[in-house]
């Protein structure tokens, strides 16, 4: 009866220790992470926010109160505002074709929606300026037109919704490819239309992944950089974004003006890497 | 309602799907769509339900032609392999989608259609599943409430594919049943897909035999097993033990009792298993094999006989007995046994 008890107790750690790196190479791998980030995100958004409050707040309330930097707060903000939808409508197209339809050029549409990722922001500029700029194709028939693109608002619209309409359709894409069409075959067999199939069958599917691609959408939007520079022409209170301010303050000694529009920008970011946890892990639970 | 098809024909590129496909299904039929993987069978299932476009041909259901008819119009249940349910709504919710989503004018009110899910819910006896989501279910589960979602806008035709394909062996053999019974109570002209020769058999009143995109044979399961029209139909329905007389020796099988006519010289020979007779051999001069092993099958046995060929290779030969029988005979392995063919169909 007692013969069990009387086994001595097996010893777990031989197990623990197959299983586990030792503990100098686990610390030594997080030393280098933590340290990474420390030094290269962590550290220059605290200088960004020292540096803006670096002749407290009043100058700060006052660097973003003046009307050019309140110029480009607005034309960021109309910027996002006119180019998100679009994408957004476009992401959800293109995903729809490429995942739902066979069609001839179906790969090279895939690739094309790519083309924005793998082209130099500054060359995605110039190849408005050389379509609609002065000396461009359609430029002298736009000045005959009176119509502005380059160096005016259109321009910068235009170059940031090339800039930006990959990232709703690539969150899709993989999503819907997955999910398959059987539930929206369902929907129609059921009678439903196909308005009603995509509000109440593909959209309530799709939410997650679409809300994550517009938000990053939406974050390269108002950060964009390059492209928006080579189209902007940088005039001041008319066509420079944030990022633009940013830049022309600094190159005039205005540090905190540069910093505090910085600001604004890293707050966005975080605000964006929040939201985006948040929908991951919303994703996740579904 | 019935279905008619004329002249189907279907490409995937240059694959050709389905071939010249006509297919006459009367009213009320429970009919199985028979044949392996890739000869067309589930396309085909698609092309009446409207989910698929054929290249050619046309779809009539009760002789009317709806081939160009939109899917969402056709007045079909269609059940996928996969079940499809809504993975966002409730079981509940799954099945009002279809009275849900008529236009203003036909939808019931929510408590005519609370009333109809719960009777459908009753149905498929799963009522108190109404307010799980469906990856709370198991698959024979999701099946019978896909089932019960398909049934709820009242489709004159009911399609399913595969509808027992990714069950376990046990929930199959229930569900099959089951499917029948309702069946039988609802009536509604039903074609269902499976590779499944044995399901096809239990469950349906007709089945037709599709293989490379082309019907083989169309009948009454009893008529299939005995009658196959041709070498293909009787290899794919049940077991089949294949003599060519080419190879075989013609006097052996002549010696099981088989007659054999002289235009028969180049013919193949398809003998059932059941259809084989076995003995403890006594003279030299019947047909003889060795028992080599048996199996059981439940109330079957299943006897491996091997038999030398004139080339000194070996061929060998399968029957099958009910056990007692089998028991009476007192066989051990490597006995000699003489064998007695009581029925085969021929083949070119």
């Amino acid at each position: 009866m007692n013969a069990i008890t009387n086994i001595p107790p097996t010893k777990a750690p031989s197990l623990q220790q197959a299983l586990h790196d030792p503990v100098w190479i686990r610390g030594l791998l997080t030393v280098v992470a933590v340290g990474f980030i420390m030094l290269f995100l962590c550290l220059p958004l605290a200088i960004v926010m020292f540096e803006a409050f670096a002749k407290g707040w009043d100058a700060y309330g006052e660097a973003l109160v003046q009307p050019d930097a309140q110029a480009a707060i607005r034309l960021t903000l109309l910027t996002a505002l006119a180019t998100v939808p679009l994408n957004t409508v476009f992401g959800v197209s293109a995903a729809w074709a490429i995942t739902r339809f066979e069609f001839v050029g179906k790969s090279l549409l895939t690739t094309l929606i790519d083309l924005p990722f793998s082209v130099s922001p500054v060359i995605s500029g110039l190849i408005f300026v050389l379509m609609f700029g002065a000396q461009g194709w359609f430029g002298a028939w736009l000045s005959a037109h009176d119509i502005k693109i380059i160096f005016a608002v259109p321009g910068i619209m235009l170059a940031t919704l090339f800039i930006t309409f990959p990232f709703v359709a690539r969150e899709l894409i993989p999503l819907m490819q997955e999910m398959g069409s059987e539930e929206e075959e369902a929907a129609l067999s059921l009678g439903a239309s196909g308005w009603q199939m995509f509000w109440q069958i593909t959209l309530p599917n799709i939410k997650w992944a679409l809300l994550y691609g517009v938000l990053l959408c939406n974050a390269r939007a108002m950060g964009e950089f390059g492209a928006v520079s080579v189209v902007s022409g940088h005039i001041r209170g008319m066509t420079n974004t944030l990022p633009l301010h940013v830049e022309v303050s600094y190159n005039e000694y205005d540090f905190v003006g540069a910093f505090a529009s910085a600001s604004i920008l890293a707050g966005l970011a975080i605000v964006t890497l929040i939201l985006k946890s948040a929908l991951e892990w919303q994703q996740g639970k579904h | 309602m019935s279905i008619l098809l004329s002249n189907i024909s279907k490409k995937f590129g240059k694959f050709s799907a389905l071939n010249q496909i006509n297919l006459e299904i009367p009213e009320g039929e429970l009919v199985a769509l028979l044949g392996p993987s890739g000869c067309g069978k589930t396309t085909l299932l698609r092309i009446i339900a409207g989910l698929e476009q054929a290249d050619e041909g046309r779809v009539l259901l009760s002789g009317e032609d709806k081939t160009e008819q939109h899917v969402s119009h056709r007045g079909i249940g269609f059940v996928f392999q996969h079940y499809a349910l809504f993975r966002h709504m409730t079981v509940f919710d799954n099945i009002a989608f279809g009275l849900r989503v008529k236009p203003k004018k036909q939808r019931p009110s929510e408590t005519e259609i609370a009333k109809k899910v719960h009777a459908l819910l009753e149905l498929v006896q799963l009522d108190w599943l109404h307010d799980r989501f469906p990856d709370q279910l198991s698959g024979g589960q999701r099946q019978r409430i896909a089932l019960a979602r398909a049934l709820a806008v009242e489709p004159s035709v009911l399609l399913l594919d595969e509808p027992f394909g990714a069950l376990d062996a046990s929930v199959r053999k229930d569900l099959r049943q089951w499917l029948r019974s309702l069946h039988h109570e609802l009536n509604v002209t039903s074609i269902f897909v499976t590779h499944d020769q044995e399901e096809a058999m239990e469950v349906a009143s007709q089945v037709v035999v599709l293989n490379h995109g082309r019907i083989e044979q169309q009948g009454a399961p009893s008529d299939i097993y005995d009658h196959p029209a041709n070498a293909f139909v009787s290899k794919f329905i049940g077991q089949t033990n294949i003599f060519a007389l080419a190879h075989h020796d013609t006097q052996w099988l002549q010696t099981t009792g088989l007659e054999i006519a002289d235009n028969q010289q180049e013919q193949i020979a398809h003998v059932r298993p059941h259809d084989i007779d076995i003995q403890k051999a006594l003279s030299d001069d019947s047909a003889q094999a060795i028992l080599k092993d048996w199996q059981h099958l439940g109330a079957l046995i299943r006897i491996e006989l091997v038999k030398n060929l004139p080339d000194h290779s070996e061929a060998t030969v399968y029957a099958e007995m009910p056990n007692e029988q089998f028991k009476q005979l007192q066989l051990n392995k490597g006995d000699k046994v003489s064998l007695r063919i009581r029925n085969a169909h021929w083949f070119h």
